[in-house]
């Protein structure tokens, strides 16, 4: 059982569901204040997400200075597991933590509805329960989604494959590439704008998220196959 | 024996009480005599202005209260009825609901974005101010016809000051309506209804008790945003009403975010006993509110409430409507420990008063006194009245009114079509995606059909939720109306598999003074009791809005009702649309010829006349038996309410499928004709509802309908994926691609909104 610490600034507000999630895909997971230093001997770290601060400035830029950040950085430094949902991967990208950055939706509106994402990088803590190529549908609730990257840093990412899930059919929010979601070298910290947390048992319309948490507990599938573990009888690579 | 306190004296710059400054206040000649009566003297300027808030219809439903004696407030399922911040409804296994509606339409006529979003956060402060979590938003909506320019800004205003609000907050949005209709130009209406989750024994109510007690300002600062935002909401607007714009406060969600949590942690942590929203008439209504109920008495040093700009006059503070500030009584001996929690959430939390036994309400500023009232009077003794009601003549005979003979009747394909086309009926998607609707990850239906669902945590129930009136039929006749506007929420709940067991409801109506208004208004509010007593739905609280008036005259009257409906199952919620082709198709319910008040006479002959369809209210209860026993059975596969626009639109949204379904379903119908094909397909008659169940399953539904007393019609089948979407009815017909009907009835405003 992996020891997975959930950030709550002040304004997160997907924090409870984010737990909940991890905690269904057999995790300890638990919260952690944005003044704490100290993330508890966590395994992986997840930045929920919400509107620190309000997001009055620009989304995430005054998160990232808050005394956690600190201890985030250092995890992912040590290549400890990192994910940010929606505004975690706001802060990630303000934080340097990942490349590229997140503005305004295209149509300038707040957008929330299912999507369809294809999963693109299946080499990351977050993803290798997953198929490379899988379409995935999962809800966007963001206004500020659209994933800008200048051409030097796409044609980075995409040789180096790391765009972990992409829009299919349409980009509703105007991103680069229609990238919905990046990884960073080292592959341990990964940025998504969908909210699997919110897609992981039947009622809630589908299951589509559930394996970004099953993930999490199942030894990464870079391993030797030998290795990897049934996680909850469901979507094994062999 | 204290000894006796000198009496209030004037502050500083305090202009002279003459009846000029008597009647700006609101104040009638009869009312301030009440006041002098009271008090054996003449109020201060700090107290005139507090008589005119709390004397305000906003605050004291003064013309309204009498009739909202008629609504049945009890049941079972009853914890907390009317009179306080929100009602409460009992649900299984140790669980509550709180729910509230309320209307913010003035200040969202002057300035939508702001007026909207400070409408979003009084009634999310309403609802955790209980001890509930707050779990769903929805809203109520009305603007003028999406034709005119500032009918399109005041919409999309109020569209992203809720939006923007509610996302911020982490509360989902999980539906409501918007109607647009011309009666709402000069006046819109923005209804704001908040659902809480709490375990049943965390309830916390807004009554201050404990000698010594200490009160508490917890949260923003106190500016001169919102002064007579109280006395503002009850009066007409006019033409000088954009120089209102100053009055209407400014939003901060994150703020709100911060007070939710830390309230919610000051109600469990057992060291405050009561907790109140300083919403309208701010400091003023919570402080006295709470005191009133409580029967005690309060005494608060105004010069310690935290100002956000030097120089605020006792007067500015107790009337200012500031957002996100809570007015919380801690114990005498924990002051210490709420500030510990408030500081967590970076809030402030001032102690600025106490709880006394002398039943006085009086504010000082410092050591001078600047109010001092009997403290339960100022509650009790506003003066009630029973105006006069008289129906309109001129609405008495639009009730006979037929289309002129003359106009061309349309072919069905057509004037289905164009129903779809009306804003009134289109698709909201251009609303509802501008609210996060998934947040808490509890959303089983989103917005878009019937109700939204939402399942609580830890549990296989959930709850469904919504908010419906239509006002043409509450116009044309208003006892009628008043009905149908319960029976139609209670079905859409029902068609989720959820029974309905309570409303909150907002009462949007015109100024009481008139006679023709407040003869609407009592015949509402009749008829919605009659059809809450009905169906089992006891009213919990709700909000009165009278003067909703303009230069144009009042808005047609608008009985917003919230529904609250229990699903045992939420793994067996229903859908609104078709599913899967081959499935069978039922009618419920009898389609007679009712098209009075119809969509179909306004959008196509221009006509908002006829008398409405009546409400068989019996066979209301029986289609709600019938829907909940066949979800709980799973015997349908999708079921949808029969209401706007009748068969013919109904039909065509089962058929069109959800919002984000890619494609819809054809549908082969094929509908009886005792009446002309027009009036089978838009009667609006009630007691009706569209379902499809496997085809194996039809004849036990064929069988649980006649034990349940509904007519039952197997109509047809539904069609492939992405096919075609046929209805005959006798000789005539409709065959449409569904794909067309999808493109007409999602674009039809984003087609208006230049989008």
């Amino acid at each position: 059982m992996r020891r997975v610490a959930v950030v709550v600034f002040p304004g997160s507000n997907c924090d409870t569901d984010t737990v909940a999630a991890a905690r269904l895909g057999g995790s300890d997971a638990y919260f952690v204040w944005h003044k704490s230093t100290d993330l508890q001997r966590a395994d992986v770290v997840i930045l929920p997400g919400g509107f620190s601060y309000g997001d009055y400035l620009r989304s995430g830029a005054i998160a990232r200075f808050s005394p956690v950040m600190a201890a985030v950085a250092a995890h992912a430094r040590a290549g400890g597991p990192v994910l940010g949902i929606c505004n975690g991967f706001q802060i990630l990208c303000e934080a340097g933590l990942l490349p590229g950055g997140l503005m305004r939706n295209a149509g300038r509106k707040f957008l929330s509805r299912p999507v369809r994402v294809r999963v693109e990088a299946t080499d990351t803590p977050f993803t290798h329960l997953y198929e490379r190529g899988e379409e995935l549908t999962i809800p966007i609730a963001h206004g500020d989604g659209r994933y800008v990257a200048d051409r030097a840093l796409v044609q980075e990412l995409e040789a180096e494959g790391r765009v972990v899930l992409r829009h299919v059919d349409d980009n509703p929010n105007g991103s680069t590439a229609g990238i919905a979601g990046v990884t960073n070298a080292a592959r341990n910290v990964v940025g998504i704008m969908p909210h699997p947390e919110r897609r992981n048992a039947r009622p809630l319309g589908g299951e589509d998220g559930a394996r970004f948490f099953l993930s999490m507990e199942a030894p990464h599938a870079t391993q030797p196959a030998g290795a990897v573990r049934a996680a909850d009888d469901r979507h094994l690579r062999v | 024996m204290t000894p006796a306190r000198p009496g209030p004296t004037p502050f500083p710059g305090d202009p002279p009480i003459t009846p000029a400054l008597v009647q700006d206040h609101g104040l009638t000649e009869e009312e301030y005599g009440r006041v002098t009566a009271m008090l054996h003297r003449a109020p201060t300027f700090a107290e005139l202005g507090i008589f005119s808030a709390l004397w305000s219809e906003h605050c004291s439903y003064k013309h309204s209260r009498p009739i909202l004696k008629l609504f049945p407030t009890e049941g079972p399922q009853v914890v907390q009825g009317p009179g306080e911040n929100a009602g409460v409804l009992r649900l299984p296994d140790g669980w509550a609901v709180a729910f509230k509606i309320e209307s913010h339409n003035h200040p969202s006529a002057v300035e939508p974005y702001q007026g909207a979003a400070t409408g979003a956060g009084g009634i999310l402060r309403d609802v955790f101010t209980m001890g509930a979590r707050p779990v769903a938003l929805l809203n109520s909506l009305r603007f003028g016809s999406l034709d005119a320019p500032r009918n399109r800004y005041l919409f999309a205003g109020v569209v992203s000051g809720i939006g923007d609000y509610g996302n911020c907050v982490g509360v989902p949005t999980l539906g409501g309506e918007v109607d647009f209709a011309a009666g709402y130009g000069g006046n819109p209406l923005v209804n704001a209804m908040c659902v809480g989750l709490l375990r049943e024994k965390d309830l916390i109510r807004a009554v201050a008790h404990g000698l010594g007690n200490v009160l508490l300002a917890v949260g923003a600062r106190t500016g001169r945003d919102g002064i007579h935002g109280a006395s503002f909401a009850s009066e007409e607007l006019t033409q000088a009403s954009e120089q209102r714009r100053p009055q209407v406060q400014v939003g901060d969600p994150f703020t709100e975010k911060l007070l939710l949590e830390a309230s919610l942690e000051l109600i469990g942590s057992g060291h405050i006993v009561a907790i109140q929203d300083m919403g309208a008439a701010g400091l003023t209504s919570s402080s006295a509110e709470m005191a009133a109920r409580g029967g005690v008495g309060v005494e608060i040093d105004l010069a310690r409430v935290p100002a956000r700009e030097p120089g605020m006059t006792p007067y500015e503070i107790l009337l200012s409507e500031s957002q996100e500030r809570m007015l919380v009584v801690a114990k005498a001996d924990r002051v210490r420990q709420v500030q510990a929690i408030a500081e967590k959430w970076e809030l402030n939390a001032t102690p600025i008063g106490r709880v006394t036994d002398d039943g006085r309400y009086r504010c000082t500023w410092g050591e001078q006194v600047v109010v001092d009232l009997p403290g339960g009077q100022l509650i009790d003794d506003c003066p009630v009245y029973h105006p006069e009601a008289k129906e309109d003549e001129a609405i008495a005979r639009l009730r006979r009114a037929r289309p002129n003979p003359a106009s061309p009747a349309p072919r069905p394909d057509e004037a289905l079509l164009r129903l779809l086309d009306h804003p009134p009926i289109a698709s909201k998607r251009w609303v509802f995606e501008q609210y996060d609707s998934t947040v808490r990850a509890s959303t089983v239906i989103p917005p878009g059909g019937d109700a939204g669902v939402l399942r609580v945590p830890d549990t296989d129930f959930g709850i469904a939720v919504k908010t419906d009136c239509n006002a043409r039929y509450v116009f044309l006749d208003p006892y009628e109306g008043g009905k149908a506007a319960v029976a139609e929420g209670a079905r859409n709940v029902a068609c989720t598999g959820a029974r309905p067991i309570g409303i909150t409801n907002c009462l949007n109506f015109g100024s009481p003074e008139r006679p023709a208004v407040f003869y609407q208004f009592r015949e509402a509010c009749r008829g919605i009791a009659d059809a809450c007593r009905a169906l089992g739905t006891p009213v919990t609280g709700g909000n009165v809005s009278f003067y909703n008036e303009s230069p144009t005259g009042a808005v047609d009257p608008t009985p917003v009702i919230g529904m609250v409906g229990l699903l045992a199952n939420v793994n067996r919620a229903v859908p609104s649309h078709a599913k899967a082709a081959g499935d069978a198709v039922f009618i419920l319910g009898d389609t007679r010829d009712e098209l009075g008040g119809s969509a179909f006479w306004e959008a196509i002959h221009g006509l908002v006349g006829g008398a409405p369809p009546a409400v068989d209210l019996d066979a209301e209860r029986r289609l709600v038996g019938f829907l909940v026993a066949g979800a709980e059975r799973g015997s349908f596969r999708s079921a949808h309410d029969c209401s706007q626009g009748g068969l013919g639109v109904a039909l065509a949204e089962v058929a069109m499928g959800g919002p984000y379904q890619e494609r819809g379903f054809g549908l082969e119908v094929e509908l009886p004709t005792p009446h002309a094909p027009l009036t089978v397909l838009f009667s609006e008659s009630h007691g009706r509802a569209v379902i499809t169940c496997a085809p194996e399953r039809a004849a036990a539904v064929t069988t649980l309908a006649k034990e349940h007393g509904v007519p039952c019609l197997r109509a047809g089948t539904v069609g492939d994926e992405n096919g075609v979407f046929r209805v005959r009815l006798g000789e005539s017909r409709i065959e449409r691609p569904v794909a067309t009907l999808r493109e007409v009835y999602f674009g039809a405003i984003p087609k208006r909104m230049g989008d």
